[in-house]
């Protein structure tokens, strides 16, 4: 019980919408970040047990921010999932390279990023 | 997708912000056709768009993501370079604004009708024609770029692509490495952004990977930029940062630093820079010169270089096509002038894709012909041209204009400038001090619960005089908190008028394109605020007001020539705020009325007989444009529902208690005046008091008041008026009005209230004040009481009525009574 989710996303209504849907599956709270540079200062005061970030964001990229993540000892081993818009492959691909564990294409159904939270935090 | 009914407000709010930021963005961009278009403008429409397609989608609005769909990838080709920002697709993207407008008031109000799908669908399938590629594709100049895979992994492919951009145009590329505290680095990047950001382009801001203490945070900025090394040095000092060249060739590999690689041209200003901070190693090198950067040895854990690759051979030759910023200007000839900021200089060319008119009402126009011929038809939806009101008599219905069979059927659909939303942004600054406020408030509660408390203890003894020092200062305690209680909520609810501004600027660009008028648009005073209400209320009368102007008062650049005139129209919004009023201006530089086509008009169609007109002033004939049924406007209305006329503006201003004037010359031009309260939610009133009664008069709509001697109220035509400074004032008696027994009084007192262009002296017996009064409406049977706007509180347990100033001038000086009695 009790897994933190990170929710990185610009768009408050999206950010809100995404965090229902972690906040639905039991046991899990969900913390949100409005920018890159939120998630880069609420990082270090929690520990996460997942993170989901958008890529296209107004200060740092979410490309950076996973970089971020996987780079740093305290983060690494925190799953992460990026959220990407249709027809931005190679972002996509950029963001699994650099070791994002999962990718959702918005607009994706609640059902689907529900199923790979439990998974994730194998919660059954 | 799925995603819960109760959002939909969440999505309108948010949706509209992204709009109103995409509009003002777009209006820039246009402002400054024909110039290179600054790139974080660009990606910021793009991030608008893109922001807009992922929310739409999350919240199942089908149609506003497919549409944002397409725009997102024009305007993703168009940050990456792929797409060059033309005219058509600057159009484009307007036009999408509009129907993204159209799409979202539907959304709010809950509807979803055919024609705005289909213009939606239309330009959706028309997007993807302008986003196709035009150049070909050239070798990757990020390839020739040392940089770090691992840094090229982190970026997207628009930074990628202002990599290239600035490589291309042989901008120097630098790394600036700066460390922060981790609690406030966002204003640390800030402020270094702020530094840097005059000197050229932050393309990639990137967190350092590598484990801090745990307080601190490191960044590298990609900066590109033409200055030399010593400015941007000069530009960071101070600040934690240290610069480094990213794109430089340092042929001593010896030293443990990473060659950089000048991969563009540098140009001959940048080897004078040179001079700056180090003592670089020059050497020839193809296909310019190269620039040698040689780092202090903190540079030895730098991750952006890698190995030196001396003389390599066949470096990729920097491309020297054009800038796309000079084709543009090239293709566009005389267009708007660099820096005339605030001024929106609209091109004249028709386009050929632009969107439909500005509809006033709500109700879709059935076939709009406008587009029909080659120059498009008189406008149908305003008042006829006033040179031509003869011609505009005869001004043939909606349904009877030709439409041609190659007319694109353009549909018009509701964009009315008011807001989706109902909210008001508040600084929580202001929030807080109301908070004070309150707070302050519970203490004098406190004060004055212990004050009734003893005097209830006291019983029935005398108040002493120290009891009552102190309820009394209690109570001016109380005031002054309630004062600034009120206060601080009427700020509240204050926004400033550029809102409204922001969007008329956009559509005078639009309509004059359509109008093929060539128009300046000035504005001035968009920070005045005014109440939310009232500058929501205003949009649409000033949407008509300069829509007017635009279309009546400018003449044809060629006629305006043959007049000796500019051949450029000038058409001015301002905005000034005087006392507790807002003085807002709408004037044109354009032919002015004509008062005796006016004249004709207004007799012609039995709004005034031949012998009142002859006894009318200069003044009055120009006022008669705001009398219902003179404007050809109700013909139109009913054909496509939303004709509004100078009557509906005249009337949406009276409900806001607001004044129009019209002052006009002919050759010269027309001025509006619109004089208009603060706020509407508190008022200040003059209290009178008739025949024993007491009565409430707005004092925004107060002009002065006179003391009459009842020997100077003459009878004219059955009504009495009194002379004021040489102008003939209507005075109603209030006790006659409302039936009450009248005394004879030797005086009078005159309240002389103005609203829009009309004047009416309002004869009471007595002046007992000022006071400010919340109005509230009367319920039931009472609310239809002609006169009375509702009632309110003095204060004193006294509830009086409140005089409704509009409707008793409707009572007394209708257009219909005007021809009785004059």
């Amino acid at each position: 019980m009790g897994f933190k989710v990170l929710i990185v996303e610009d768009s408050k209504a999206s950010r809100e919408f995404i965090a229902s849907t972690v906040e639905a599956v039991p046991g899990v709270e969900a913390f949100q970040s409005a920018s890159g540079f939120e998630a880069l200062k609420i990082l270090p005061r929690h520990r996460f047990d997942l993170i989901i970030t958008d890529i296209n964001m107004p200060d740092i990229n979410g490309l950076e921010l996973i970089n971020f993540v996987k780079k740093n000892p305290n983060y690494r081993d925190t799953p992460l999932f990026v959220i990407t818009t249709e027809g931005r492959e190679q972002d996509r691909a950029k963001g699994l390279a650099l070791g994002a564990a999962e990718y959702l294409i918005k607009p994706f159904e609640p059902q689907s990023l529900e199923g790979l939270l439990r998974r994730y935090l194998k919660i059954t | 997708v799925s995603s819960p009914g109760k959002g939909l407000s969440e999505f309108v709010a948010e949706a509209t912000e992204i709009l109103d930021a995409l509009s003002r963005d777009l209006l820039t961009l246009d402002e400054r056709r024909g110039q290179e278009a600054d790139p974080d403008l660009v990606n910021g429409i793009f991030r608008a768009a893109h922001s807009l397609k992922g929310l739409a989608g999350m919240f199942g609005q089908d149609r506003i993501a497919t549409l944002a769909h397409a725009s997102e990838d024009l305007l993703d080709r168009l940050r990456l370079g792929k797409v060059e920002l033309s005219d058509p697709v600057l159009d484009a993207m307007v036009e999408s604004l509009d129907v993204f407008q159209a799409l979202l008031s539907e959304c709010a109000r809950g509807e979803a009708t055919p024609l705005v799908a289909e213009r939606a669908k239309e330009l959706a399938a028309r997007l993807p024609a302008l986003a196709a590629p035009q150049a070909a594709v050239v070798a990757d100049l990020l390839d020739g770029l040392n940089l770090d895979p691992q840094v090229r992994a982190v970026f997207t492919e628009y930074e990628e692509h202002r990599l290239r951009e600035n490589l291309r145009k042989g901008v120097g590329l630098w790394r600036v490495r700066a460390g922060f505290d981790l609690s406030d680095f966002d204003q640390g990047l800030a402020r270094l952004n702020g530094q840097l950001k005059p000197l050229g382009e932050v393309i990639s801001t990137l967190p350092s990977a590598e484990p801090g203490d745990g307080s601190g945070i490191a960044f590298d900025l990609i900066v590109g930029s033409r200055s030399a090394r010593h400015e941007l040095e000069e530009a960071i000092a101070g600040l934690p940062a240290s610069l480094a060249p990213l794109a430089g060739e340092a042929p001593d590999a010896a030293a443990p630093v990473k060659a950089k690689k000048a991969a563009g041209r540098r140009s001959r200003k940048a080897g004078a820079e040179r001079g700056g901070g180090q003592a670089p190693a020059l050497q020839v090198d193809e296909p310019g010169r190269a620039e040698s950067g040689t780092q202090p040895g903190e540079l030895g854990r730098a991750r952006l270089g890698a190995s030196p690759q001396p003389g390599e051979p066949g470096r990729p030759a920097p491309s020297v096509a054009p800038q796309p910023g000079e084709l543009a200007r090239a293709g566009l000839g005389a267009s708007p002038q660099p820096g005339e900021s605030g001024r929106a200089a609209p091109s004249v060319a028709p386009q050929p894709g632009e969107s439909g008119r500005v509809a006033l009402g709500s109700a879709p126009q059935p076939g709009n012909a406008r587009r029909a011929g080659a120059r498009p038809p008189p406008p149908i939806e305003a008042e006829p041209p006033l040179d031509s009101l003869a011609d505009a008599d005869e001004l043939p219905a909606v349904a009877q204009l030709p439409t041609s069979a190659t007319a694109r059927p353009k549909q018009e659909f509701d964009t009315s400038l008011r807001s989706l939303t109902q909210t008001v942004r508040v600084d929580i600054q202001k929030l807080d001090s109301l908070m004070n406020a309150v707070g302050e408030l519970l203490l004098v509660k406190a004060n004055l619960q212990r004050l009734a408390e003893s005097a209830r203890q006291e019983g029935v003894h005398p108040v002493s005089k120290l009891f009552g020092q102190e309820l009394h200062r209690e109570s001016r305690s109380l005031e002054r908190k309630l004062d600034e209680l009120q206060k601080g909520i009427l700020e509240v609810r204050m926004v400033p008028l550029g809102q409204v501004f922001d969007k008329l600027a956009r559509l005078v660009r639009r309509i004059a394109r359509e109008g093929r008028k060539e128009i300046d648009f000035a504005i001035d005073g968009g920070e005045v605020e005014l109440d939310k209400l009232i500058v929501e209320e205003l949009s649409d009368p000033l949407m008509h007001l300069i829509r007017n102007a635009i279309d009546h008062g400018i003449e044809p650049a060629d006629d305006r020539a043959a007049a000796n005139k500019a051949r450029r129209g000038l058409v001015s919004l301002l905005a000034a705020q005087k006392g507790n009023h807002v003085v807002i201006t709408v004037s044109d530089d354009g032919a002015g009325l004509d008062e005796e086509r006016i004249r004709e008009v207004a007799v012609h169609k039995g709004l005034i007989t031949e012998a009142q007109a002859n006894e009318m002033s200069r003044r009055e004939l120009q006022n008669l444009i705001f009398l219902p049924g003179f404007s050809t406007a109700k013909a139109v209305s009913e054909l496509s529902g939303r004709g509004v006329g100078l009557d509906v503006v005249k009337t949406n201003l009276a409900h806001m208690s607001g004044i129009i004037d019209i002052e006009s010359e002919r050759g010269r031009g027309t001025s509006l005046t619109l004089t208009l309260p603060v706020t509407l939610a508190i008022i200040r009133a003059l209290v009178v008091a008739v025949s024993g009664r007491t009565y409430a008069v707005p004092l925004n709509s107060v002009l002065e008041i006179i003391s009459l001697d009842a020997a100077d109220v003459r009878t004219v035509e059955r009504r009495e008026v009194v002379s004021l400074r040489g102008q003939t004032l209507p005075i109603v008696r209030l006790a006659r009005l409302f039936g009450l027994p009248e005394r004879t009084l030797k005086r009078h007192f005159v309240v002389v209230v103005g609203l829009a262009q009309n004047r009416l002296g309002i004869a009471v017996d007595e002046l007992l004040g000022q006071q400010d009064i919340v109005t509230k409406p009367l319920g039931g049977r009472l609310r239809q009481i002609p006169g009375i706007s509702g009632a309110t509180d003095l204060g004193n347990r006294l509830t009086v009525l409140v005089l409704d100033v509009g409707a008793l001038m409707e009572e007394v000086i209708s257009p219909e009574r005007r021809v009785e009695f004059l």
